[in-house]
């Protein structure tokens, strides 16, 4: 190969290069725009590299009149997340409230024992109504948990999912203290703070999180609040909703809907 | 997780009154953290008591000035260890330091805590004792004229110029010192008073509450030592010292009720959601700790005391044995004060619905004894900070107590 022939290749060697490459950007393109466009609920369907957490801000939508009280939303999570299955630790768990015709309330956590006990559960003249609360971290928009922890430690995604880093986490528990909802625990093993992650690795994986994916009725929703066709947004247009603690000023972002004025 | 402490949360599962959130069963903050602002609170207290000298020329307190500066700087230093012990990964503290989230009242602890024992405590003790340890540095030999050497750190200036530095440089820093006690108990009220889950603690009288409850618990120690010491040394206790430290004490603990019934009473009147479970709390779990120790037994009953000890115009032993008396009921106020807030605060579930149980460990790290034992190394190292630095001035120093 002479200089001359060595130029002439030079000339049509960049510019197609520069046509190969950018029929492979395209079909990258093309490849992650409907996961895009499916990205309606939840998480998009792409790989890690093209998770964008600005254009995400999830919640949780929570029909308490499709709870059943089956649980297992709190085994699902347990499972998924090696949660200590003593009944002392949960990232979520069920509350059943019994309403008497007398005003009086009788709650209980069917997650303790695994279901809810027979002599609550029957069906007296007295009772007003029954139903079931699921409760979990709210990832409150201003969480007292992420202004009190000293070391940062625990903190708020991008895409709105507050996180606890247990690699950094001293174990003050003051987050356990100022978290309103009960939502975090101890965990024995690592001597660190331990809550609701909304499945942050599944959801990041376009997944839904566990317990909203075994719900066999669909009492939880899970979405993202900066679509407009994500079923949590439709969600909280087609019901009224309400959160836990309003009066906290902490925003929460687990929104239920026909909530009854006794759940705290 | 191991069995026993399944075990214990078992037990205490059948200890619950009413409905709590699952993962409330577990009292996370035991003894060690009621520990914690009791120990701050006497630092607190006992350098108050040791401004009254030098900011308001208060002449007749003057023979507790320096006992009650060691007092602070020996509880200033075990102050931090409860909380040590207290975290689950100890080994981490540092980054409580190194990378402390600037929105976290518990974070600015390090720097609080610094302040006060480098800005404040160990300046004022040092230009204090300087002169002193000048002269015994030279009189003395051995390790303990070295001892004091260094600490002077190898000055020689006895004159009067640097004297009258001394004296002034004591005064400013009694006038910082004053604002940094306030902040360092002040800032540990916060700490609870700023936690809006938490009705019991979730007040802004919390800090001043922890303010006055300092005061009164820090002249109480002080009173308590003095009238050790002066037993020990076999000496006679300065009685209008005395007299007048009680009375500082008297309005203090007046001003601390006072306080504590404003705010028991606006959360009657104001009667909130958590009113209920509130009075259940105080009725059915604290009722021995709030009204029987820290109200009957830690205020009213030595008030009365006090009372008669001043307007009895007892004889000199007479008081001595009822301010004596009073003092030490005094710091089991104060004690139970602690506990009612730290302990008391976690015995009801946030869903306002039912009472937990605590059940304190005897003998694990965050048990009785460790409690104990944090409780007694102050006095450890104020004995031998005693040894060292005298708690009388050399000029009228006495031929050589013990």
């Amino acid at each position: 190969m002479n200089k001359r022939d060595f130029l002439k290749g030079l000339i049509l060697f960049f510019p197609a290069g520069g046509v190969l490459g950018a029929l492979a950007n395209g079909s990258d393109a093309k490849e992650a725009s409907p996961a895009k466009a499916g990205t309606a609920d939840t998480a998009p369907k792409a790989g890690p590299k093209a998770y964008d957490p600005k254009s995400h801000y999830y919640g949780m939508g929570i029909e308490i009149d499709k709870c059943i009280g089956c649980n297992r939303c709190v085994e699902a999570c347990k499972a998924e997340n090696n949660v200590l299955q003593e009944p002392f630790f949960f990232r979520t768990w069920v509350e059943r409230y019994v309403i008497k015709k007398d005003g009086d309330t009788v709650v209980e956590s069917i997650s303790v024992k695994g279901k809810a006990s027979k002599d609550a559960a029957q069906e007296d003249s007295d009772v007003l109504r029954t139903f079931f609360v699921p409760k979990l971290c709210n990832h409150c928009v201003h969480p007292p948990c992420v202004q009190v922890c000293p070391v940062g430690a625990t903190f708020a995604t991008e895409d709105g999912v507050v996180l606890i880093d247990s690699k950094r986490c001293i174990g003050c528990r003051y987050c356990i203290q100022a978290c309103p909802y009960g939502a975090r625990y101890l965990d024995p093993r690592t001597k660190t703070a331990d809550k609701c992650s909304f499945c942050y690795h599944r959801v990041r994986q376009g997944l839904l999180p566990a317990c909203v994916e075994v719900c066999p009725t669909q009492a939880r929703i899970f979405g993202d609040l900066k679509s407009k066709a994500s079923r949590l947004v439709r969600f909280a247009r087609m019901n009224k909703i309400h959160v836990l603690k309003p009066q906290l000023n902490t925003e929460p972002k687990v929104y239920y809907a026909q909530m009854d004025g006794e759940v705290r | 997780m191991n069995p026993e402490m399944a075990h214990d949360l078992t037990e205490l599962l059948g200890q619950i009154t009413g409905y709590i959130y699952p993962n409330e069963i577990e009292i996370q903050w035991s003894i060690l953290i009621v520990v914690y602002p009791y120990i701050t609170g006497l630092v607190a207290g006992a350098f108050i008591l040791a401004s009254l000298v030098k900011v308001f020329n208060v002449k007749e307190v003057q023979p507790t000035y320096r006992l009650a500066l060691l007092t602070a700087l020996a509880f200033l230093l075990v102050a931090p260890l409860p909380l040590l012990l207290h975290l689950g990964r100890p080994e981490r503290f540092y980054e409580i330091l190194l990378t402390p989230n600037v929105t976290s009242a518990m974070a600015m602890f390090g720097f609080v805590y610094a302040w006060y024992l480098m800005a404040v405590l160990l300046l004022e003790v040092w230009f204090e004792y300087r002169r002193d340890l000048i002269v015994m540095g030279a009189q003395e030999r051995g390790l303990m004229g070295w001892i004091h050497r260094a600490l002077s750190l190898f000055s020689h200036d006895t004159s009067e110029a640097s004297l009258a530095f001394d004296r002034k440089a004591i005064r400013a820093i009694t006038i910082i010192g004053i604002p940094s006690a306030f902040l360092l108990h002040g800032y540990v009220g916060f700490i609870f008073g700023s936690v809006k889950a938490n009705p019991w603690w979730g007040s802004v009288l919390m800090p001043i509450v922890f303010l006055m409850s300092a005061i009164v618990s820090g002249i109480a120690l002080v009173i308590f030592l003095y009238m050790m010491l002066a037993a020990i040394r076999k000496e006679p206790v300065n009685m209008p010292c005395l007299d007048t430290v009680t009375s500082y004490l008297f309005y203090a603990v007046i001003v601390d009720f006072s306080l504590e019934a404003l705010d028991f009473i606006h959360r009657l009147y104001q009667s909130e959601e958590s009113v209920k479970i509130l009075g259940t709390l105080i009725t059915h779990k604290l009722f021995m700790s709030l009204f029987v120790l820290q109200i009957l037994i830690g205020m009213f009953i030595p008030l009365g005391i006090l009372v008669v000890a001043k307007w009895r115009k007892l004889n000199e032993d007479g008081r001595k044995l009822l301010y004596f008396t009073a003092v030490i009921l005094i710091q089991l106020g104060i004690f139970s004060t602690r506990w009612n807030v730290v302990i008391g605060g976690q015995l009801f579930s946030k869903s306002f619905r039912g009472l937990m149980a605590y059940k304190m460990e005897v003998m694990g790290i965050e048990g009785f004894l460790t409690a104990l034992v944090l409780l007694a190394m102050p006095f450890l190292i104020l004995a031998v900070l005693i040894r060292v630095l005298p708690t009388k001035r050399l000029a009228d120093e006495a031929p050589k107590p013990a």
